[in-house]
């Protein structure tokens, strides 16, 4: 697969559909390297001229804004917002809600205006827009499935529908935990808690959720952020299931299902 | 005689009103002690939030058995007040039931209402008083409520009980007094609950029963008095704040943070240091972040006196969950105690900090603040629209930004960022190593 650069666009005088950023977990975390790929395989597939930022992405600031390090946060969008707008990206695609959240909401008010939408979504428009076609009866035909939210797609953003609807088209069988959509229980890594110990408690956050996760009797965990992914995985481990339940993001069964 | 009457009346009425006035201006001065923030905007749908979250109370809905008996004793315990109206002219003019003359066959009905609502207001706060104290429900029993917060849901329930109960008790002796044809208790016809219980007097002498009567009357309205006074101190005032909490509501997306614009201008000028050179000089030092009250916005100060303690946001807080310190209704009692003591501050002293204490340490630990994880489940559950998340996250930026104080681990991910411009210790040339 042939990936280029938002600099290797500029240098020919192009300009591609759609910046895919890439984020801090889906560059360097192995397990989410994963779904970065898958995505990227999905766009590729579905023939979109598409850019990453490779070494020139910065982290959005996410974590340092909600750790409190408002001086850091804005320096790294600083930075990106003038890379960003230097190479006049217009439209900007992530696989982490967190990105997302930071470019949909925060970055404006601080000059960096684009349309930005999540994979979820983007997924959905490439399926009704028929630009992604599924196999006839995939890898999760009549399997069970359930979805956790994250979030900052789900509370912070209000973006429950999309996702449920690209996995619908996976023949699976649906599965909702008892908390769920606007009700759905963090997996813990938000607010910048991925970066340090859990304070003292009597459990964990993803213990807790990867045992609800495990109680549907699902048999694949539905995830759309790179964060929520690490979580749940520890969380369905600990459950002492891991060989049974998979956690998978949403990017990668669409991957594994595409025509 | 009924001078007398009249005037104790006048003296009760003054003094509730005037202990109410002191008191709902001290709490608006309190509040005002908040930092500015313009929450005017999209008037449209500032007023839509008003209707369904406050007059609809459409968050309640969320358990639709519990929002049923929870709008019964809301709406009862408004409508009801209407007849409020009559005993207070009645009280001053030294009348009776002065309506039921004006209004004829539609003052039954009027009455009647009121008092199916009486009977279903007293059921409900029954019932509510049942699931607190019997079924103990995990977020009333919980820590946060020890001491008063538990008595004072307690008190409210009981008293609104009381004056059902007087309400219902001065209709039915008036009923039994107007079919003896006692004399200034004019005949209105029976009203549809109480003129059932009104052969229970059939024992009583004339003079008994007006007694009763009177009796009845005089508890209930000096109830409502002193019930009115009540309120600013305890957790009901959430009665009168959830209209202004809902319309003043933030209406951003609840992932948006509040943005800094001294620290944006900060880092503008140390990007572009040709632009700082002609920057106005200013001499006052910027606070960043929330150490006590009065840092925080007025609206989190509103946020606070509003809130209900009803835990919706506790037992949907996934730190509170696993048995964190964090619990954010606590994080909204206990930043209204605060806010209280620095009231109390400038009433005795003139002036807030006179303790040398502030919301951080002294009452909110940073154990707390550091437990929380932004998943916007509190903000989300709130019936009356409160932003514990908002509290949260102005007092990190203290901690953070002021004191330099964060976990070992969150300076290490602010110098991989700064460095690496990633929060993980690897190189920003391996970015793109994903790509095989
Ligand atoms: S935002 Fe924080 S305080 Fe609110 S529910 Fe989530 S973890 Fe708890
Ligand atoms: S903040 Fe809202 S949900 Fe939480 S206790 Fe107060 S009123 Fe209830």
């Amino acid at each position: 697969m042939q990936i280029k650069t938002m600099a290797e666009y500029f240098a020919n005088g192009e300009t591609p559909e759609v910046l895919f950023w890439v984020g801090c977990a889906g560059s360097f975390d192995q397990r989410a390297q994963k779904i970065t790929r898958a995505f990227a395989a999905i766009l590729d597939k579905a023939g979109i001229p598409f850019a990453i930022l490779g070494k020139e992405e910065g982290c959005t600031g996410d974590p340092a804004r909600r750790a409190g390090n408002e001086f850091l946060f804005q320096m790294m969008a600083y930075s990106n917002i003038q890379l960003l707008n230097n190479y006049g990206v217009k439209s900007i695609v992530t696989a982490c809600p967190h990105c997302f959240n930071t470019f949909r909401n925060e970055y404006p008010q601080l000059g960096g205006t684009y349309e930005v939408v999540h994979h979820a979504t983007y997924l959905q428009q490439l399926i009704d827009g028929g630009r992604i076609k599924m196999k006839e009866g995939g890898t999760f035909k009549g399997k069970k499935i359930t979805y956790h939210d994250s979030c900052y797609l789900g509370r912070a953003n209000g973006i429950y529908e999309a996702p449920r609807q690209v996995l619908e088209t996976l023949d699976a069988e649906l599965v909702e935990m008892k908390r769920c959509k606007s009700k759905g229980l963090c997996c813990g890594a938000g607010g910048a808690q991925m970066f340090k110990e859990e304070e003292k408690g009597n459990t964990r956050v993803n213990f807790a959720r990867g045992h609800e996760a495990v109680a549907t009797d699902a048999s694949v965990i539905a995830a759309n952020c790179p964060f929520c992914m690490t979580m749940l995985t520890d969380g369905v481990k600990e459950a002492g299931k891991e060989e049974e339940v998979k956690v998978l993001d949403i990017a990668e069964m669409i991957e594994q299902n595409m025509q | 005689m009924q001078i007398v009457y009249q005037l104790l009346f006048l003296t009760a009425l003054g003094v509730a009103v005037w202990l109410f006035t002191r008191r709902a201006l001290g709490i608006r001065r309190n509040i005002l002690l908040g930092r500015n923030v313009e929450l005017n905007d999209r008037p449209a749908e500032r007023w839509k939030n008003l209707l369904l979250l406050a007059f609809g109370q459409k968050k309640m809905f969320r358990n639709p058995l519990v929002a049923v008996l929870h709008f019964f004793v809301y709406a009862g315990f408004i409508i009801i007040n209407i007849e409020i109206l009559e005993i207070m002219i009645d009280g001053l003019a030294g009348t009776h039931r002065i309506f039921a003359p004006v209004l004829g066959r539609l003052y039954l009905v009027l009455i009647g209402c009121f008092e199916i609502l009486a009977v279903l207001v007293a059921v409900s706060c029954a019932i509510f008083l049942v699931r607190r104290n019997i079924l103990k429900l995990k977020r009333f029993i919980s820590k946060d409520l020890d001491g008063w917060p538990r008595s004072d849901a307690n008190y409210i329930l009981l008293t609104e009980i009381v004056l059902m109960l007087l309400f219902l008790t001065m209709n039915a002796a008036d009923q039994a007094l107007q079919a003896r044809g006692a004399e200034h208790y004019i005949t209105t016809g029976d009203f549809w609950v109480t003129s059932q219980f009104a052969p229970l007097f059939s024992g009583l002498s004339d003079s008994a029963l007006i007694a009763v009567e009177r009796g009845a009357w005089w508890l209930h309205i000096l109830g409502v008095l002193a019930f009115l006074n009540y309120l600013p101190f305890s957790k009901h005032l959430h009665i009168i704040l959830a209209f202004p909490n809902a319309y003043y509501t933030d209406l951003r997306p609840k992932g948006k943070m509040e943005n800094m614009p001294a620290i944006q201008q900060e880092v503008l000028y140390a990007m572009q240091p040709e632009l700082a050179a002609n920057a106005p000089v200013s001499d006052t030092v910027p606070k960043f972040g929330a150490k006590d009250v009065q840092d925080l916005t007025w609206k989190n100060l509103l946020d606070a006196y509003a809130c209900t303690e009803c835990g919706r946001c506790s037992a949907a807080c996934p730190a509170t969950q696993t048995g964190k310190a964090l619990s954010p209704r606590l994080i909204m009692m206990k930043t209204r105690d605060r806010l209280e003591e620095v009231g109390r501050n400038i009433r005795q002293h003139g002036s807030a900090t006179t303790d040398n204490k502030s919301l951080l340490r002294d009452h909110i630990t940073e154990e707390e603040l550091r437990a929380c994880t932004t998943c916007n489940a509190c903000v989300e559950e709130c019936p009356v629209s409160i932003n514990p998340l908002h509290i949260i996250l102005q007092m990190r930026r203290h901690l953070v930004m002021e004191e330099s104080s964060a976990p070992q681990e969150w300076n290490m991910m602010f110098s991989n960022i700064e460095n690496n411009m990633a929060p993980w210790k690897f190189s920003p040339d391996d970015r793109d190593a994903w790509i095989q």
